[in-house]
């Protein structure tokens, strides 16, 4: 009886999850002019609104660029501070770790009003490098958690046997450690794309004017009303963002089957 | 350079780039505002540097700031009682299910993927004028006109809990799963109810979960300023949105400086009990 109660309640806490986001979907198909119910019937009207609309697309751009150039650079730093962290004994390792997951501890908007008045201060003002600097920082601590749990699975011995038949630390890594790693360096740099491309409370502060991203675009829409272009736009996301990382899952997988494992 | 001294010097190098980052990019701008409070803002041109305690005062004693403070942590709390209340049950469902364990977690984990901003826009369709609730309730006959049911505090803590919910119930999750269900046997053959064995042997050991879960709702509820623009009324702007109208609007960049300082001092208290009684480890974990 009582496992049957927590079984409905949990059906619910899950409808109340998925039914709102449901919503945008059957709503982005609706052929009511206004975007509202009752639907009038189903319409793919609303997606080419929005491919010929020339603001959403630059939007589009700039959110792909931004977010592919943080992923590569967090994940870079991400992979080498976490290497250090466990393949080394450090003084003081704990105190690092904190320090490098510190901006996950900062409120978001702190951690923005800080960095644009500091940039400002060295005369970089508001713009696209702003933005990138702003996005590696709150990236990079989620990179690290990755990347850091799966390398602590990796076998040392391997590499130790590399090293010892006469492999060069670079070597060691590029040849042994580095293809081992690949699944979290993946998983590590999607993490990093989706929550640079997923961004707005820091976006809105460092943004130059006339540039905006996806959400920020969404954002300014917003102001007039619900359309529902905003709703297709929705589904277009949502396609994107629960696809990418599914992809991205199975990807990683088959590199994992590849490499023996 | 003997190859002691390139081994102890290499996990430093591996380490620069990203503390480099962290250092000039959070830590030492963390110090500037700091100092940056203590300015005072000019009419016109560059603020003047000095030690003005102009800001904090203003920070600190006007009634109006106080009141959206307070107002901030009430709407945090509740959000966070409110995930509780809903995460719980849920989370004990999925860590004590037979089977399909993994896809009630990925489910669960899918809405971290899904845009905030799409998330939290998707109540308007619900409960907007020409939502879809309003549409059933009209279609039922139950109304007759529309009736306003966004624009409020309680629908700016709806779409939060809605954003916030998932963090919660993961958190609980990871510490329910590790508890061992031997001990909830062994409290029925010790002749415990269900009840009672839930109360007196799986929940005080889920408390580290539901504090960490607790922990991350409240901070990140209270340091939002997006889902009162969105959801919310004229009147139910919270603490960062102070900020924001500071910084961005009025361009006052030292009282912004002082505003983010004491929402950050205020969090950053709670942030630093919870470390003294359960630690970080835990928190680690609901992350990773």
């Amino acid at each position: 009886m009582g496992w049957r109660l927590i079984r409905v309640y949990t059906i619910l806490v899950y409808l109340f999850m998925f039914l709102p986001i449901a919503v945008v979907v059957l709503l982005s198909f609706n052929a009511n002019q206004f975007g509202s119910f009752p639907m009038t019937g189903l319409s793919t009207r609303w997606f080419e609104v929005l491919w010929n609309n020339d603001a959403i697309m630059r939007a589009f751009r700039t959110s792909i660029v931004l977010g592919l150039m943080t992923a590569v650079i967090s994940t870079v730093l991400g992979v080498l501070a976490s290497l250090a962290l466990v393949r080394y004994q450090i003084p003081g390792r704990n105190m690092i770790t904190t320090l490098l997951i510190a901006p996950i501890l900062v409120p978001e908007v702190v951690l923005a009003v800080a960095l644009l008045l500091f940039l400002n201060f060295l005369n970089i003002g508001k713009s696209f490098t702003l933005l990138l600097a702003g996005h590696v920082i709150f990236t990079l601590p989620f990179v690290i958690l990755v990347v850091q749990a799966r390398l602590v699975s990796i076998r040392r011995d391997v590499e130790e046997a590399a090293l010892s038949l006469g492999a060069s630390p670079m070597q060691t890594f590029l040849t042994i450690t580095l293809p081992q790693l690949m699944p979290a360096v993946a998983a590590g740099g999607l993490f990093a794309f989706t929550i640079s491309f997923d961004d707005i409370t820091g976006t809105l502060f460092w943004k130059p004017g006339g540039i905006e991203t996806v959400p920020t675009q969404i954002f300014s829409m917003l102001r007039n009303s619900i359309s529902p272009e905003i709703n297709a736009l929705g589904t277009v996301i949502i396609v994107l963002t629960v696809g990418l990382p599914l992809i991205g899952a199975a990807l990683a997988r088959k590199l994992a089957t590849k490499s023996g494992r | 350079m003997s190859i002691e001294q390139r081994e102890a010097r290499q996990p430093w190098i591996l380490l620069a780039p990203a503390l480099t980052a962290i250092i000039m990019l959070l830590i030492v701008p963390l110090i500037f505002i700091v100092v940056y409070s203590f300015w005072l803002k000019s009419a016109a041109g560059a603020d003047t540097p000095g030690f003005f305690l102009d800001n904090w005062q203003e920070a600190l004693t006007d009634p109006f700031y106080r009141d959206i403070l307070l107002n901030t942590l009430k709407i945090a709390a509740f959000t966070t009682i409110a995930c509780a209340l809903l995460g719980y049950p849920a989370a004990y469902f999925i860590a004590r299910s037979q089977g399909n364990k993994v896809v009630l977690l990925v489910l669960l984990m899918l809405p971290f993927w899904i845009s905030y901003i799409i998330r939290t826009m998707s109540w308007i369709n619900i409960l907007g004028v020409s939502g879809a609730l309003n549409s059933a309730l009209i279609w039922l006959g139950i109304i007759n006109e529309p009736i306003q049911m966004l624009y409020n505090e309680t629908t700016v803590i709806l779409g939060l809990v809605h954003f916030l919910l998932p963090f919660m119930v993961l958190n609980i999750f990871v510490s329910l799963d590790g508890i061992d269900t031997n001990l909830e046997d062994a409290a029925s053959s010790l002749g415990a109810t269900r009840w009672q064995g839930f109360l007196q042997v799986t929940l005080p050991l889920s408390l580290p979960g539901l504090a960490a879960g607790g922990l991350l709702c409240f901070v990140l509820s209270a340091g939002t300023y997006i889902t009162p623009v969105i959801l919310g009324g004229p009147r139910d702007a919270m603490f960062a949105n102070l900020v924001y109208e500071a910084i961005i609007r009025q361009l006052n960049w030292p009282l912004g400086s002082a505003l983010s300082l004491l929402l950050l001092v205020v969090l950053g208290v709670l942030v630093i009990i919870y470390n003294r009684y359960l630690g970080m480890a835990q928190l680690a974990k609901g992350l990773g």
